[in-house]
């Protein structure tokens, strides 16, 4: 296989899992500031922190391990797009920071704070946004490269764009599902009925608004970018699949059956649709500027990171192993009884 | 001011406050796991408890370490591209063992913080903090040989402007990666080691008298000892790297100017309109032993760098403070250890004061290290290859996050020592022991 292919799809992988586990962080902080808001945190809170304490800090690595690996296979990526993104980045960055402290803040910090969940809350819906214009950035039209070499970032062009807004919808709708979704399983698995109840209702809310920012981003994308928009039509089943998994998702947590293929239809949804945007993204790493072969690092770094990688999952396998059996499908931990 | 002045002055201020809690993300897993180990196998409940507290404070500092950690490594190519993007052809590849490393940590630091009492035998609970050092110890050990590449890059070769034959491997075992490696995990772990020493301490001081703050000290005091030599003897070795491989950098820190065998250590003074050195303390051949280990060594002196390639020389000072907090650590935990041994009277007040003036030296002399090792690299981002001016971002508007980021540290500073204090008050020890029914 060809590095670069080997490349980008290591680091698409990982983009995709901190998509699913960022969202249920982001989602359930949201979650558990709204059910503050509306008095049912005391129903709800308890399944949310005994999820999120123990792998909030997981979270963060998925990101850190994807902008550090882009630079390493990718290093062109860190010239144009640091340049675009210094307010956007930094944006997304502060947002981070924040939410990042205030969640240990709040969580080890001994007294519960209104502003510290306040804190916590908003930044999960404000990080995916910022996050996303990335992607949209991606697409080209909103950076110029002028004679001399320098890069341009076009802000007004990204404000006033209607694709760029189709997938900050997007992001928003879809952290609150994926979120929603994940936390009704959990619920279900703690035997915690009302939580349970509650969550549901958030995931069957967000699940229809999801399948419209979807196509709203279609439609979109076919002003934007024609051409990236041809190369989805061709594989057009993929998002399809990614369709009727969504639709799986819907009629199991609506019928309360099998909560868990319920989650992971949720999680193919988005692998499908995921992957079918990458796949037909390429060879783009930044329309028109860089591709994945012209951006490519020099072979014997790229070797030398693959490597690493192989012999990283060696390590992080067993140890993600070892901290889901702990708390995800430990019964006795997810009911709190230890 | 333009661009890369403000990029350097965001990059300082995050390196500087990132240090501090990344220091202590270094060095307190080793201090913890050592307290839990010496309690399990002295079957004393104590040791645990500190365990149990130091992971407690631990915790919060690891977020905004984290934080912190993410938001270098963001504007790294945010502030930085030009730099970034050479870094990732050629010293990628630490950068991305870093993140498994501490995706590692990561992982291990959650089991260890929620499986306090889950399993049958306390050791296996104390054997998931072994993946904490290792982890957290590795993820400084790949940074700093990222950071030992910007002082003596290695493993490529430059044809008409372009890189080429690039060794990943190379590049890492830098040579300047043995030395600063050595220097900035020794360094890390006696900082912790001092810092846990002067909280104890405080609490003697306080009128606390339990046992358990005297054997946290006594503890944290003989690691604190060991420690403070072996980052003493780390510092030597990087005095003789500096003379061989970067001598413009000794020779800044010690205003030495002329090439000369026999060369003098200069301690404090200050330099006059001719760059004559004034009263300061010169103690004779001594730069000579500390660069080349003997007195005939030869030392290159600044006169031999071009005038714009060389580093400012307020240096100096830097490089003096940092020595002598140095040697402070190591004769205050001498002193310690000797009255402890002549079994005289160990919680004397000004010895407590002593240990609790050590904690906050300690973290000064770190800042003080890690200023002298970027600013004495200037102008240089990567030495000899890239201006730190060429490296810097184009883009506008780095003075609004400046601001923005100032704003950022300063509160978080504020709120976790305010979030620390609250913490540590509501459950002292006392109130501790006493909850889970420790009497000894």
């Amino acid at each position: 296989m060809q590095l670069e292919i080997i490349g980008i799809t290591v680091l698409w992988t990982f983009l995709y899992g901190y998509v699913i586990v960022a969202s249920i962080d982001f989602g359930a902080g949201f979650f558990s500031y709204y059910s503050m808001l509306t008095q049912k945190d005391h129903i709800i809170s308890r399944v949310i922190s005994r999820y999120l304490s123990p792998v909030w800090e997981v979270t963060n690595v998925f990101l850190v391990f994807f902008f550090v690996g882009i630079v390493g296979f990718f290093p062109d990526t860190a010239y144009y797009y640091g340049t675009a993104l210094l307010i956007p980045g930094g944006i997304a960055l502060l947002l981070l920071s924040i939410r990042g402290s205030f969640y240990a803040f709040a969580n080890y910090g001994a007294r519960q704070s209104r502003i510290y969940h306040f804190l916590y809350g908003m930044t999960g819906l404000f990080i995916p946004a910022s996050l996303s214009t990335v992607l949209t950035i991606s697409e080209g039209g909103f950076i110029r490269q002028t004679g001399d070499g320098n890069i341009i970032f076009l802000p007004e062009t990204l404000l006033t764009s209607p694709y760029s807004w189709s997938v900050v919808f997007l992001a928003l709708v879809s952290v609150l599902f994926i979120s929603a979704a994940f936390m009704t399983y959990y619920a279900y698995k703690a035997a915690d009925r009302p939580a349970f109840e509650i969550l549901r209702r958030y995931a069957l809310f967000w699940s229809g608004p999801t399948i419209l920012a979807s196509i709203w981003v279609f439609m979109a994308l076919y002003q934007h970018n024609p051409t990236h928009f041809y190369n989805m039509l061709d594989i057009a089943w993929v998002f399809l699949f990614s369709l009727v998994c969504c639709l799986g998702a819907i009629y199991l947590l609506w019928w309360r059956k099998a909560l868990g293929c319920s989650f992971i239809l949720v999680m193919l949804q988005y692998a499908f649709a995921f992957f079918g945007y990458g796949y037909s993204h390429l060879p783009y790493l930044l329309y028109p500027y860089i591709t994945v072969q012209s951006g490519l690092t020099n072979s014997t770094m790229g070797w030398a990171l693959v490597i690493a990688f192989i012999a990283g999952l060696f390590l992080l396998i067993p140890s993600l192993f070892l901290l889901l059996r702990l708390f995800l499908f430990s019964a006795r931990y997810v009911r709190g009884e230890k | 001011m333009d661009s890369a002045t403000l990029s350097r002055i965001l990059t300082a201020e995050t390196l500087g406050f990132h240090i501090i809690w990344a220091t202590i993300g270094v060095g307190v897993p080793v201090l913890i796991s050592l307290a839990e180990a010496w309690g399990i196998y002295k079957k004393d409940p104590h040791y645990i408890l500190m365990a149990r507290r130091w992971t407690r404070g631990f915790v919060i500092t690891v977020a905004v370490g984290v934080v912190t950690g993410t938001s270098i490594g963001l504007m790294l190519s945010l502030l930085w591209p030009r730099f970034m993007q050479l870094v990732g052809n050629v010293i990628s590849l630490p950068l991305f063992l870093e993140t498994f490393a501490f995706f590692f940590e990561a992982i291990f630091l959650g089991i260890y913080l929620y499986s306090w009492d889950r399993f049958k035998k306390p050791v296996y609970h104390w054997l998931t903090s072994i993946p904490i050092v290792i982890g957290s110890t590795f993820s400084a050990i790949f940074i700093t040989t990222v950071n030992a590449f910007m002082n003596t890059p290695a493993g490529f070769t430059i044809k008409n402007g372009e890189l080429t034959n690039i060794q990943p491997l190379t590049a890492m075992f830098n040579p300047a990666t043995p030395t600063k490696v050595a220097h900035v995990l020794s360094s890390s772990y006696v900082t912790c080691a001092f810092l846990l020493a002067g909280i104890a301490a405080y609490c003697l001081l306080r009128g606390r008298n339990h046992s358990y703050y005297k054997k946290a000290l006594k503890m944290t005091m003989i690691a604190g000892f060991i420690l403070a030599l072996a980052t003493a003897v780390a510092g030597d070795l990087s005095g003789k790297f500096l003379a061989k491989h970067v001598p413009e950098k000794l020779a800044a820190a010690e205003w030495h100017f002329e090439t000369q065998t026999k060369a003098p250590l200069i301690l404090g003074g200050y330099l006059d309109e001719n760059n004559e050195i004034k009263g300061a303390i010169q103690i004779p051949w001594a730069l000579s032993i500390l660069g080349k280990g003997t007195p005939n060594g030869e030392i290159i002196g600044l006169n031999e760098f071009p005038v714009d390639e060389r580093p400012p020389l307020y240096l100096h000072y830097l490089f003096d403070g940092m020595v002598l907090i140095g040697s402070y650590l190591i004769i205050i935990s001498l002193v310690f250890l000797i009255v402890w041994w002549r079994k005289k009277n160990l919680w004397n007040p000004w010895m407590l004061r002593g240990i609790v003036l050590a904690a906050p030296l300690s973290f000064i002399a770190i800042e003080l290290g890690w200023i002298y090792a970027e600013v004495g690299r200037q102008p240089w981002i990567i030495r000899g290859l890239m201006y730190t001016n060429e490296a810097a971002t184009t883009a506008d508007n780095v003075g609004t996050l400046l601001v923005v980021f100032s704003l950022l540290y300063l509160a978080l500073t504020l709120i976790s020592i305010f979030v620390l204090i609250r913490l540590f008050r509501k459950k002292s020890v006392e109130k501790e022991l006493e909850e889970r029914r420790i009497i000894l």
